[in-house]
C-alpha cells in the first residue's frame, strides 16, 4: 500500500479498503524502521499525524471527499509550520517553532492532508547534495553511501524510500529536480510566483519556488491543485488562473514539438544519461512527438549568472538571523558587535557562510554593476534564449542531471558542487516550469529527465510527463532495498 | 573673508496611514511597546511585504502638490545594515526610481519676497524601530513598534542659503503635508524629522565645501539655531586653516554644539538592491488624474485667492492659510457673517491670541465658527458696539451658550434710545462746561473727550454715532 500513488490511495480511501490512520500508521512504522538509516526526516510528528488521519477519517465518513483527503505528506523543514520546528537545516533555527502556517502548509491542511513531518534539507536549501544541513546528510535509498541531492534530499529520499505519498520540496536553482533525479521520482518547480512563498523560509527570493515532490505526474498535478494559486500575502505571486491541472493529463501528444538543447547534451554528461534520456525520447517519438534541435545559447553563463544573484539575495534574506529576536545566540556576548559576529559565525555552517561572504561582496560599493547588473542581464538573455526557444518548441527535454548521484563527501570543491545545477538553473533564473521525471537507470541508479514548459504551462509540462509514465514503469521502480516489505 | 553657505534638507515625514508600509499592523504614536508588531515587524522567517497601497497614494499626492515628476515605475530597494531595532537587516526604501522626482515649492522670505527651492525627490522608506538605552542594565530594549512605518523623505537640492531659509522651507513643507492631510508632522514627536546638509564657500565661488550632515534636531528653532551653529564652527575651521572634514554630526540643542557621529572612513556601505520580494510599482495616467482630482486647493493659492476674492492684506492672507482648519475656519465666517475683513481681524486677532493664551488647537476652542459669525452679526446689526464685541468675546470663552443670550443676560445691548442718549448727553454738558467752551471757540478735538465720557457713563452701551451727533446739535 505505501507504494502507492497518491491518486491510488485516494480511490483506495474513498473506497474504504483503508483509514487515512492506518495510512498513516503504515507510514510512521516506515519512518521508525528506515529514518535512521536515511536521515530523511529531521521531525516526525507522530501524534499529530494520526490525529489528523482520524480527522480525515471523520471527515470522510461525513460525506466529505477530496483528492488529498487523509493522504500522509511530508513537508520540507522550510515551511514554517505552527508550532512544530522549522529549523531550515540550520543550527540557527534548530530552536524556531514558527508562530504561523506557511500558505502552502495552510493549503495542504485545509485539504485534509496529514502532516507526518518535516524534512531534512541542505542548510537554508544551499547545496545539492544535502551534505550542508547541521542535522547531517540524507542517504540515497538506492545507495546508502551516495547523495540524494539537494537541497531537498530529505523529501526526495522519503518518497523514494516510501516513507510518506508526498512530499513538498522547493526549488533555487534545481533543488526539486536534481534531488528528483538522483532518488528516481518525479519532482516539479513551477513557474515562478504560481505557488505563494508567504511562509517559505527564503534562500533567493527571485528565484524561490515551491513545488511537489512525489510519485507520478498525476500526484505532481493532484498536489499543485491545492498549492497553486494567488496569496495576497505574497507580492510576487501571480495573478495568473489555476487550471486544473488533472485536466489536460491525458492530451495525446501527437505532433508534440520537443527542443532537444544541444547544450545540454554535450561535453559533461555521462554517456549512460545520455543513453537513458536518448532511449526516453524515443518513447515520445513513439507517441507522435517531434524532436528539434534547439540552441539555448547563454546557458553556460546560467551557473555564473545564479551564482551571483542568489547569494546577493540571500545575503540580505539571512540578515535577520542576528540573534536578537529568535533562533541562536551565542552564549555571553560582550557587547552586540559581539553577539552579532559570534551568533552568525557559529549559527551558520560553512555553505551557508561562503554564499553570504559571496553576495555580500558581490553587492559591495564599485562591485554591484561588475556583478549584480552584469547578472541580471544575462538573466535577461537567458529568458530570452527560452522564449525564442518556445517560439519554435511546446516543450524542452534534456537530462535533470549531468551524472546520476554521486558518493557522499565526493564533492569537496564549492565549484564542482555549483555545476551539479547546470541543467536545471537556467530555468530558475528564467522564471519557467521545469520538471524531472524517472527516465530509466544507469549503473543502477536512477536518471532523470528535464522538462521545461514556458510561463504558467504546466498543464502542458504535466501532460508530456504523465503520457510518458502512462508508457513506461521508471517511476514505479524501488531500490530493492526499500521495496515494500522488504 | 565673506562666506555663504550652501544647505540642503532631508526631511523625514511619517505617513498618517492606517497601518503600516508593508505589514497590516496598525501604526498608533505612542502604544506599550511591541504591541504594534506583528510577524512580519518582527521579521519572522518567511514573511513577505505587501505594499501599502494608502502610503504611494499619498506619496504621489505630495509630489503633484509640489509639481514634481511622478514616477510612472518607482522600485523599491533593500539598503542593508545590522541594527538590533531593524529586525530584516535591511531597510526597504527607494533607491534609482522613487515615486516622487522632481519638483520645487515656494518660500515667503521675512521681506516678504519669494524663492523657489528645489526639491530633488521624494521616496517612500520604513521606519526602523526604536532602541532604548535606558533602564535595561546594561542591555538595550528594543521596540518595534515604530518598525515599518511608511516614512516619505523629502531631499531638497542645495539650494537653501541661510537657516532663516532653511526654516521657512520646513514650515512650508510642514504646511503642504498637513493641507494634504497625509502627516501629521509633529517634530517633537518624531513625525516630522529633519537632517540638514551644510557646507560653506567663499562667497561667489562657485564649488562646493565639503559637507556635514546634522542630525537629531527636532523643531523649527533647533533647525534654525543648529544651522548657524555649523555654519560658524566651519567658518572657524576654515579661517584657521583647517579643513571641514565630511561627516555627520550631532546636534545638542541644550549646548548649541554638535559633535561627530561617525566620519566618512567607517561609512557604512548599504548595498542597495532591488528589493525581490515586492514587484516594481507600476501607476498610470488615471490613476495620478483621480489623485490630482482630490487634490485640496494648497496654502500658495488659497491665500492669493483670498488678497483678491476678499480684498485681504498679503499678511493677513499668509496668516489665515498657515493652517487649512484656520483658512477654512477663516472662510466659513466671512461667508456667512458677510464680512470678509472683520473676520480676518477678528480671527488673526482676538481668536488667535485666545488660542495661543489657551494653548488650544482651532478645534478645541470654545469659539466655533457659529458663534463667532453671530458675533459679527450682532456688530453689524448694531446690536452691541465693537467694543462691547470685545467684551462679548471674551464671556464666550467661558460661557457656552447663545450669543444673544450672552448679550441679553449681561446688558451689553448697545442703547440707540434717544431719550436714553439726549440724557446722557445733558449730563456730559453739564459736567463739563470748559470743555464745551472750548469746542464752542472752535477746538474740534475736544468732541472725542466729551464723546468718551459719555460712552464711560454709558457703560459703553451707548451708540457712539448717536452720541456724536447730539453732542454737537447740543453744543452749537
Amino acid at each position: 500500500m505505501i507504494e502507492k500513488t497518491v491518486a491510488e490511495l485516494s480511490a483506495s480511501l474513498s473506497r474504504g479498503d483503508i483509514s487515512s490512520v492506518e495510512l498513516t500508521q503504515a507510514y510512521l512504522d516506515r519512518i521508525n524502521q528506515y529514518n535512521s538509516t536515511l536521515n530523511a526526516f529531521v521531525t516526525v510528528c507522530e501524534e499529530s499525524a494520526l490525529t489528523q488521519a482520524a480527522h480525515a477519517d471523520a471527515a470522510r465518513a461525513d460525506g466529505l471527499t477530496s483528492p488529498l483527503l487523509g493522504i500522509p505528506l511530508a513537508h520540507k523543514d522550510i515551511f514554517c509550520t505552527s508550532g512544530i520546528k522549522t529549523s531550515c537545516g540550520s543550527k540557527m533555527l534548530n530552536n524556531f517553532i514558527a508562530p504561523y502556517d506557511a500558505t502552502v502548509v495552510s493549503r495542504f491542511n485545509d485539504a485534509g492532508a496529514v502532516m507526518l513531518g518535516k524534512t531534512n534539507m541542505d542548510e537554508f536549501a544551499m547545496g545539492s547534495s544535502n551534505e550542508t544541513s547541521y542535522f547531517g546528510p540524507v542517504k540515497n535509498p538506492w545507495d546508502t553511501d551516495r547523495v540524494p541531492g539537494g537541497s531537498s534530499g530529505g523529501s526526495a529520499a522519503a518518497i523514494a524510500a516510501d516513507l510518506c505519498a508526498m512530499a513538498t520540496g522547493t526549488d533555487t536553482g534545481g533543488s526539486i529536480r536534481q534531488p528528483a533525479a538522483f532518488c528516481g521520482i518525479t519532482g516539479l518547480k513551477p513557474s515562478y510566483g504560481r505557488i505563494s512563498r508567504w511562509g517559505m523560509i527564503a534562500f533567493a527570493s527571485s528565484l524561490d519556488q515551491a513545488g511537489p515532490i512525489c510519485k507520478s505526474a498525476e500526484d505532481a498535478a493532484l498536489m499543485l491543485n491545492a498549492m497553486a494559486g494567488l496569496d495576497t500575502k505574497d507580492s510576487t505571486c501571480a495573478d495568473v488562473p489555476v487550471e486544473d491541472y488533472m485536466a489536460d493529463l491525458n492530451n495525446s501528444l501527437q505532433g508534440l514539438r520537443i527542443g532537444i538543447p544541444r547544450q545540454h547534451f554535450a561535453e559533461g554528461l555521462s554517456p549512460e544519461v545520455e543513453q537513458a534520456v536518448r532511449e526516453a525520447l524515443g518513447v515520445y517519438e513513439k507517441l507522435g512527438a517531434r524532436l528539434i534541435d534547439i540552441d539555448l545559447p547563454n546557458n553556460h553563463l546560467s551557473v555564473s549568472a545564479y551564482y551571483v544573484v542568489a547569494p546577493a539575495e540571500a545575503s540580505a534574506n539571512l540578515s535577520r538571523f542576528d540573534g536578537v529576536r529568535y533562533g541562536y545566540r551565542c552564549a555571553n556576548p560582550v557587547d552586540l558587535e559581539d553577539m552579532y559576529k559570534r551568533s552568525r559565525s557559529e549559527g551558520f555552517g560553512d555553505e551557508v557562510k561562503r554564499r553570504i561572504i559571496v553576495g555580500t561582496y558581490a553587492l559591495s560599493a564599485g562591485f554591484y554593476d561588475a556583478y549584480y547588473r552584469k547578472a541580471q542581464k544575462i538573466r535577461r538573455l537567458i529568458k530570452q534564449d527560452f522564449n525564442a526557444a518556445f517560439q519554435q518548441v511546446d516543450i524542452i527535454i534534456g537530462p535533470t542531471s549531468p551524472h546520476t548521484a554521486f558518493m557522499l563527501g565526493a564533492k569537496t570543491d564549492p565549484v564542482a558542487m555549483y555545476l551539479e545545477d547546470i541543467y536545471t538553473i537556467a530555468v530558475n533564473l528564467a522564471g519557467l516550469p521545469g520538471m524531472s521525471v524517472p527516465a530509466g537507470l544507469a549503473n543502477g541508479l536512477p536518471v532523470g529527465m528535464h522538462l521545461v514548459a514556458s510561463d504558467f504551462a504546466e498543464s502542458r509540462l504535466l501532460n508530456v510527463a504523465h503520457q510518458f509514465q502512462l508508457n513506461t514503469d521508471w517511476h514505479r521502480l524501488r531500490a530493492t532495498a526499500f521495496e515494500e516489505g522488504h | 573673508m565673506e562666506w555663504e553657505a550652501v544647505i540642503g534638507l532631508e526631511v523625514h515625514v511619517s505617513l498618517s496611514t492606517n497601518t503600516k508600509l508593508f505589514s497590516g499592523t496598525a501604526s498608533i504614536f505612542g502604544a506599550e511597546p511591541n504591541t504594534e508588531a506583528n510577524i512580519f515587524d518582527l521579521a519572522m522567517p518567511g514573511t513577505l511585504p505587501v505594499l501599502n497601497k494608502e502610503a504611494l497614494r499619498m506619496a504621489v499626492k505630495f509630489g503633484l502638490a509640489i509639481d514634481a515628476e511622478i514616477g510612472k515605475r518607482s522600485v523599491f530597494d533593500r539598503k542593508n545594515y545590522f541594527y538590533p531595532d531593524l529586525p530584516k537587516g535591511y531597510q526597504v526604501t527607494q533607491l534609482d526610481f522613487p515615486t516622487v522626482g522632481k519638483g520645487s515649492l515656494t518660500i515667503t522670505l521675512e521681506d516678504g519676497s519669494e524663492r523657489q527651492i528645489g526639491v530633488t525627490r521624494a521616496h517612500i522608506e520604513e521606519n526602523a524601530g526604536k532602541s532604548l538605552h535606558e533602564d535595561f542594565h546594561g542591555m538595550s530594549g528594543i521596540d518595534l513598534n515604530r518598525s515599518g512605518e511608511p516614512l516619505l523623505e523629502i531631499v531638497s537640492e542645495p539650494e537653501i542659503r541661510n537657516a532663516k531659509e532653511a526654516v521657512a522651507y520646513l514650515k512650508k513643507l510642514h504646511v503642504i503635508v498637513r493641507y494634504l492631510d497625509i502627516s501629521d508632522a509633529i517634530m517633537a514627536q518624531g513625525s516630522m524629522r529633519c537632517d540638514v546638509n551644510v557646507s560653506i564657500r567663499p562667497k561667489g565661488s562657485t564649488e562646493l565645501g565639503t559637507r556635514t550632515e546634522l542630525k537629531n534636531i527636532n523643531s523649527f528653532r533647533f533647525v534654525e539655531k543648529a544651522i548657524n551653529s555649523e555654519i560658524q564652527r566651519q567658518q572657524y575651521v576654515l579661517e584657521d586653516g583647517g579643513t571641514v572634514i565630511q561627516e555627520t554630526r550631532r546636534y545638542d540643542a541644550e549646548r548649541d554644539t554638535s559633535s561627530p557621529m561617525r566620519s566618512k572612513e567607517f561609512a557604512n556601505d548599504y548595498r542597495y538592491f532591488p528589493e525581490p520580494d515586492l514587484l516594481p510599482v507600476e501607476i498610470d495616467d488615471t490613476y495620478i488624474e483621480a489623485i490630482r482630482a482630490t487634490l485640496p486647493e494648497l496654502p500658495d493659492a488659497k491665500s492669493a485667492r483670498f488678497v483678491s476674492e476678499y480684498g485681504l492684506s498679503d499678511y493677513d492672507a499668509g496668516v489665515l492659510t498657515a493652517t487649512r482648519e484656520m483658512a477654512e475656519y477663516f472662510e466659513t465666517v466671512a461667508r456667512s457673517s458677510g464680512d470678509a475683513k472683520m473676520a480676518a481681524n477678528w480671527v488673526t486677532g482676538d481668536l488667535q491670541a485666545a488660542l495661543n493664551k489657551n494653548n488650544w488647537d482651532l478645534a478645541e476652542s470654545p469659539i466655533q465658527a457659529e458663534r463667532l459669525t453671530r458675533l459679527i452679526q450682532r456688530i453689524k446689526d448694531d446690536t452691541i458696539s465693537g467694543k462691547i464685541g470685545k467684551t462679548v468675546f471674551e464671556a464666550m470663552l467661558e460661557d457656552g451658550s447663545d450669543v444673544d443670550q450672552i448679550i441679553d443676560s449681561r446688558g451689553l445691548k448697545q442703547v440707540t434710545d434717544s431719550g436714553a442718549i439726549e440724557s446722557l448727553v445733558d449730563e456730559v454738558i453739564t459736567n463739563h462746561p470748559e470743555q464745551v467752551q472750548q469746542f464752542r471757540d472752535g477746538k474740534e478735538a475736544v468732541l472725542g473727550f466729551l464723546v468718551g465720557q459719555a460712552m464711560k457713563l454709558s457703560q459703553g452701551k451707548a451708540n457712539p454715532g448717536q452720541v456724536n451727533q447730539l453732542l454737537r446739535e447740543k453744543m452749537q
